[in-house]
C-alpha cells in the first residue's frame, strides 16, 4: 500500500502526516488527529454524519480520501465555535434542534455552509439545504427552527 | 432562592453543551491503549452448509492477529447464546448459516483497515441449501426446515381473549369487515450503528464492556450467566453504556459482535473494538414488525362489538424479540384500542424463516404499533361500511371519560383517558369540515386528496412485577439521589438515555420534589458500577418507572429533611409546612429552613441519634402500566402521474399525562411522527425468493429526509395518570405507534371512490401508481 505525505489545515492548525493512499478523510480526522466530533453513520454517503467543511463547502468526509484533502482547509465541529459558540450552535441549543447528538455536528456544519451562502433562507430552502443529512430523532422541525434562529443571530451579530 | 423550574418548564437541555461542541463520547470515540479491531466475515447465502473456512487466507493479511470461528467458540461453549425469548441464536455458526449476512467468522487485527482486509480475504466454502422466506410457506407440511434443533418452523402459538364469545358476537353483528394486512420488516436505523469495546484484564479477572446498550444492567447479568462456566462473575463485569446515538429498541438485544469482541479480548489479552457498518446494521441486527394480520371487526346497530386478529409472525431463524418474558407477542392485546367493545380475541403464531432473527420494537412499546395499525384500519373500514364519517364513528364508539379506570375485553385496566377531547381538538386544529368540503370539490375535478384519522391508545411503562419480567428479572426501575452538604445533588438511574434528554428531565422531577434547581443536579446513567440496578430505557418506560423512582426517592429525602428542619427550627415536625424548596413553621413563614440549609445540617448539625447524610434510593414497582393516547389527522394529496403521496398537513394531538419538559415532549413527538410516516411511505427490508436482502443499505432503505418530512402541527390535552407520582405517562413512542394508520387511512380515503379499500405499506410511488393504474385512475400524460 503506497503512502503519501499530506498537509491539511484543520480548524486553522496545519497537520502534516504520512498516510496510506486509501485512508479516508474521516478516519484521518478521527483516528489520526483524535477529533471525534465528526461521526460515521453509514457506508454509502447517505447520512451526512461525517460532514465537514472542505475549503468552506460541506463534504461527506467518508467519501473523500485524506490525500485528496492535501493542501485543503477543513473545518470540523471542534473548529465551529472558535472559543465561544457559533450562532448555529446557539440556535441548535435554543430550539432543541438535537436529541442524541450523533447527526448534530454534520447537521450544524451543513447549516453553517447554507447560511454562509444564503443568510436568510426560507423554510423550503433550509429543508433542501439539509436534505443530505439524516436525523432519526428530531423530525427536522426543530432543526429548521434552529437554522432560522442562527440566521437571526448572525444578522444581529453583523448589525451590532 | 433561584426559581426551581420543575414540572412544565422548557428547560434547555443539560446534555447539549457537549453535543454541540462535538464532545459527546460515543462508542467509536473510545480508544484504549493497545486496542485491536474486530471485523466480521458474513455469509453470502441465506441457507448453506459451511464445508470449510480457510483461516490461513485471512491470517496471511498484514496486521491480522487472530481468526475466530464457530469451532473456536464451541470449545468454550459459546457458539450459541440465549435470546431474551428463551430461544437461542448463534454467535458464530459451527456448520450451517441461516440467513444472508449472518456472521461466519471474526477477524481481529491491529487496525480497522487490516481487520476489514482480513474479512474480505477470508475464503469460505459453502454448500447452498434450500431457502424458505415466506412464513406461510414455512408452515406448510414438507417445508424446508430452518432449525435443525427444532421439530418444525412453528415457534409458538399464543392467544388471548374469548375465542368462542368473539365468534358468537361476530355472528350476531349486522356489519362485519375483514382485511388482511402485512406490516413489513423495518429497521430502526439509528444514525449511530452498534458496537463495543471489550477490555479483559486477566490479572484481575475483570471485564469492562463499553457497549451501545439501552439496558446496561440486564446485559451485565446476562453476560454473567452465560460466562459463569468460564469463570466470569457479575462483580467482575462492568458494563458502560456511553453516549448513545439513537436506540429506538435496536440497542436492547445482545448481538454476536459483542460476544465476539469479548471473546477476542480474552483470547488476545488486549482491548478489542467492534463497530458495525451501516449495511451490517441493516442486514443483520434485529428487525422490527413483520406481522401478517387477518383482522375482523364487527358492529351491531353502529356500535363496535367484536374484534378478532389472527397473526403470523415472521421471526427469522430465531425468536430474538425483546418482549417481557411472559408475552411472546408483546402487548399486542392492546388491540381493542380506544373503543368500548366487549368481545375480542387475538392469536399469534411465530414462525422461523431464513432471515435475520428479531422481532424487536421500532420506537414502540412491545408490538403496540401492530395492534394500533390493525384496529385503526379496521375502525375506518367499519365506519364506511356503516355509511358514517370515520370521525363521527370513532367519537360514538370511544371509551367514555367516565368509564375510567376501564377494563378492556383483553384484560388491561386503562388508567385514564379522554379520547373524544383529543379527536375533537385535532379536528378543530386541522379544520376537518373545511377539508372534507375541499376534498369533495377536488374529487369532482378529478384530483386525489385524502384525510385520515388515527385515534390510538398506547400501553407503556412496563411494568408491574406481578406480570412483567425479563428472564425472571422484574421490570422495576431505580433512582438513587445524594444531596451534597452544599445543597447540590447527584442522581443516578437504572435507565439509559439515547437522546431523550434524561439528564434534564430527571433533574426537573427532582427539582419539582425538592426545590433544588435542575442545574444543581448531576444526572448519571449507564455505568453498572455506579448506577442502581434497573431494566433500562425502551418501551417508553423511563418516565413511568425511573421517573417515578426519582419522585419517590426525593420524597424520602424530604421526609428526612423534615426531621432535620424540626431540629434546626426547634419546632414539632407536625407543625412544619413544605413549600417547594423549604420547610416553614405553620403560621410563621419567616421561620423557615431551605433544602440547602437542611442539606448542610445533615452533614454538620444533624440531630443526635439520626444517621448523618441526606440520600435515598427507590426501586419503583409500578402498580399498573400507563396508557397515553392521542388523535392524529393526516391530509394527503396524491399525484396521479407518479403515485407520489404528499403529506400536506399532519395534526397530532397527544395526551401523555403531565408534561415535565414541554420542549422535550414536543421533540419526542416530532421524531416519533417522522418514524411513523417512514414505514407508511418509505421503509422496508425486503428479500427475494432466494433470501437475498434487497434493502440492506441506506441507498435502498429510505430513511426520511427533511424533504419528505412535513411540518408537524402539535396539540395537547392533559389527562394525568392517577397512579404515577407526578401523573406522567411517557411519550417517546406514541407518535410512531399512532401515525402509520393515519397516513394509510388518508391514502385509502383519497382512493375510496375508485373502489380502493386497503393499501399495504410502504405506500411507495410505484405501489400507489400500480393501484391507480389498476383502477384506471393513473394519469398517462
Amino acid at each position: 500500500m503506497s503512502s503519501h505525505q499530506i498537509s491539511v489545515t484543520i480548524n486553522g492548525e496545519q497537520h502534516t502526516r504520512e498516510v496510506e493512499a486509501r485512508l479516508l478523510l474521516v478516519h484521518f480526522i478521527r483516528e489520526e488527529l483524535g477529533l471525534t466530533g465528526t461521526h460515521i453513520g453509514c457506508d454509502t454517503t447517505s447520512c451526512g454524519a461525517c460532514t465537514v467543511l472542505l475549503n468552506g463547502a460541506p463534504a461527506k468526509s467518508c467519501t473523500v480520501f485524506a490525500v485528496a484533502a492535501d493542501g485543503a482547509e477543513v473545518t470540523t465541529v471542534e473548529g465551529l465555535g472558535n472559543g465561544g459558540l457559533h450562532p448555529v450552535q446557539q440556535g441548535f441549543t435554543e430550539k432543541h434542534g438535537l436529541q442524541c447528538g450523533f447527526c448534530t455536528p454534520g447537521m450544524m456544519l451543513t447549516s453553517k455552509a447554507l447560511l454562509d451562502e444564503n443568510p436568510d433562507p426560507s423554510e423550503a430552502e433550509i429543508r433542501w439545504g439539509i436534505s443530505g443529512n439524516l436525523c432519526r430523532c428530531t423530525g427536522y422541525v426543530n432543526i429548521v427552527k434552529a437554522v432560522q434562529r442562527a440566521s437571526e443571530l448572525m444578522k444581529e451579530n453583523s448589525d451590532g | 432562592m433561584a426559581e426551581c423550574r420543575g414540572l412544565g418548564h422548557s428547560v434547555q437541555r443539560k446534555e447539549d453543551a457537549r453535543f454541540i461542541r462535538g464532545q459527546g463520547r460515543y462508542i467509536d470515540d473510545i480508544k484504549l491503549p493497545g486496542m485491536l479491531y474486530l471485523d466480521i466475515a458474513r455469509s453470502p447465502y441465506a441457507h448453506a452448509k459451511i464445508t470449510k473456512i480457510h483461516e490461513d487466507t485471512a491470517m496471511a493479511v498484514d496486521g491480522v492477529a487472530a481468526v475466530i470461528t464457530g469451532k473456536t467458540l464451541e470449545g468454550f461453549k459459546l457458539a450459541w447464546m440465549p435470546t431474551l425469548m428463551s430461544d437461542q441464536q448463534m454467535v458464530l455458526p459451527v456448520d450451517t448459516v441461516k440467513y444472508q449476512a449472518q456472521e461466519v467468522a471474526a477477524i481481529v487485527a491491529t487496525s480497522r483497515y487490516a481487520a476489514a482486509d482480513g474479512a474480505a480475504a477470508l475464503e469460505v466454502d459453502y454448500d447452498p441449501l434450500p431457502v424458505v422466506v415466506d412464513p406461510h410457506e414455512a408452515l406448510k407440511p414438507g417445508a424446508t426446515k430452518v432449525r435443525d434443533d427444532k421439530e418444525s418452523n412453528h415457534i409458538f402459538h399464543w392467544e388471548h381473549g374469548d375465542a368462542d364469545g368473539t365468534e358468537a358476537a361476530l355472528a350476531g353483528c349486522d356489519t362485519v369487515v375483514e382485511q388482511k394486512m402485512h406490516l413489513p420488516r423495518i429497521h430502526v436505523a439509528s444514525i449511530e450503528t452498534c458496537g463495543c469495546v471489550a477490555s479483559w484484564n486477566p490479572v484481575e479477572g475483570h471485564l469492562t464492556l463499553y457497549l451501545t446498550t439501552q439496558a446496561p444492567h440486564a446485559i451485565r447479568t446476562v453476560v454473567a450467566l452465560v460466562t459463569a462456566h468460564l469463570g466470569l462473575a457479575e462483580h467482575k463485569i462492568r458494563v458502560i453504556s456511553p453516549d448513545i446515538g439513537g436506540g429506538f429498541g435496536g440497542k436492547v438485544p445482545v448481538y454476536p459482535g459483542y460476544v465476539l469482541a469479548t471473546a477476542a479480548s480474552v483470547v488476545t489479552g488486549k482491548p478489542v473494538k467492534w463497530i458495525e457498518d451501516r449495511s451490517e446494521n441493516l442486514q443483520a441486527d434485529s428487525f422490527a414488525r413483520d406481522y401478517h394480520i387477518t383482522a375482523k371487526l364487527g358492529s351491531k346497530n353502529g356500535k363496535v362489538t367484536a374484534l378478532k386478529l389472527d397473526t403470523v409472525a415472521d421471526h427469522g431463524y430465531s425468536d430474538a424479540a425483546a418482549n417481557p418474558s411472559k408475552f411472546p407477542a408483546g402487548l399486542y392485546h392492546i388491540a381493542t384500542g380506544s373503543y368500548d367493545l366487549e368481545n375480542a380475541h387475538v392469536s399469534v403464531d411465530g414462525v422461523y424463516t431464513n432471515k435475520p432473527p428479531g422481532g424487536i420494537a421500532y420506537r414502540c412499546s412491545f408490538r403496540v404499533t401492530e395492534a394500533v395499525h390493525a384496529i385503526e384500519r379496521m375502525v375506518d373500514l367499519l365506519a364506511r361500511e356503516n355509511g358514517e364519517d370515520p370521525a363521527d364513528f370513532r367519537l360514538r364508539n370511544f371509551i367514555k371519560p367516565e368509564q375510567f379506570p376501564y377494563q378492556s375485553a383483553l384484560g388491561w385496566e386503562y388508567d385514564s383517558g379522554n379520547y373524544g377531547a383529543a379527536l375533537e381538538k385535532a379536528m378543530d386544529m386541522i379544520g376537518y369540515q373545511d377539508l372534507r368540503a375541499e376534498q369533495a370539490e377536488k374529487r369532482a375535478r378529478g384530483e386525489l386528496m385524502g384525510i385520515g384519522i388515527s385515534s390510538f391508545t398506547e400501553i407503556v411503562g412496563a411494568g408491574p412485577s406481578k406480570t412483567f419480567d425479563i428472564l425472571g428479572i422484574k421490570m422495576f426501575d431505580s433512582a438513587e439521589i445524594r444531596i451534597h452538604p452544599t445543597g447540590k445533588a447527584i442522581a443516578r438511574f437504572g435507565t439509559k438515555s439515547q437522546g431523550q434528554g434524561h439528564e434534564t428531565t430527571y433533574a426537573q422531577i427532582i427539582a419539582e420534589e425538592l426545590g433544588i434547581p435542575p442545574e444543581d443536579i448531576q444526572v448519571e446513567e449507564g455505568d453498572t458500577d455506579t448506577a442502581p440496578y434497573g431494566l433500562g430505557t425502551y418501551a417508553s418506560r423511563s418516565t413511568p418507572t425511573a421517573g417515578a423512582a426519582a419522585s419517590i426517592a426525593s420524597r424520602k429525602i424530604r421526609e428526612k429533611g423534615r426531621k432535620i428542619a424540626a431540629h434546626l427550627l426547634e419546632a414539632d415536625e407536625a407543625d412544619l409546612v413544605w413549600e417547594q424548596g423549604k420547610f416553614y413553621v405553620k403560621g410563621s413563614p419567616d421561620r423557615a429552613k431551605t433544602i440547602q440549609d437542611i442539606a448542610f445540617a445533615a452533614y454538620t448539625n444533624h440531630p443526635q441519634g439520626m444517621e448523618a447524610g441526606l440520600e435515598a434510593i427507590s426501586y419503583y414497582d409500578p402498580p399498573n402500566l400507563t396508557f397515553p393516547f392521542g388523535s392524529y389527522i393526516c391530509c394527503v394529496d396524491i399525484d396521479r402521474g407518479t403515485g407520489l403521496v404528499k403529506i400536506r398537513r399532519f395534526v397530532a394531538v397527544d395526551d401523555c399525562g403531565v408534561r415535565i419538559n414541554p420542549m422535550i415532549v414536543d421533540g419526542q413527538i416530532h421524531g416519533g411522527l417522522t418514524m411513523g410516516i417512514a414505514p407508511a411511505l418509505l421503509e422496508e427490508i425486503s428479500y427475494d425468493a432466494d433470501g437475498n436482502i434487497t434493502g440492506g443499505n441506506l441507498m435502498e432503505y429510505l430513511v426520511p429526509t427533511a424533504m419528505e418530512t412535513p411540518h408537524w402541527e402539535l396539540g395537547e390535552t392533559v389527562t394525568p395518570s392517577p397512579h404515577h407520582p407526578i401523573g406522567a405517562k411517557g411519550v417517546g413512542e406514541s407518535a410512531t405507534v399512532g401515525a402509520p394508520p393515519a397516513v394509510v387511512n388518508a391514502v385509502v380515503d383519497a382512493l375510496w371512490h375508485l373502489g380502493v379499500r386497503h393499501m399495504e405499506i410502504p405506500m411507495t410511488p410505484a405501489r400507489v401508481w400500480n393501484v391507480l393504474n389498476e383502477h384506471g385512475a393513473a394519469a398517462t400524460r
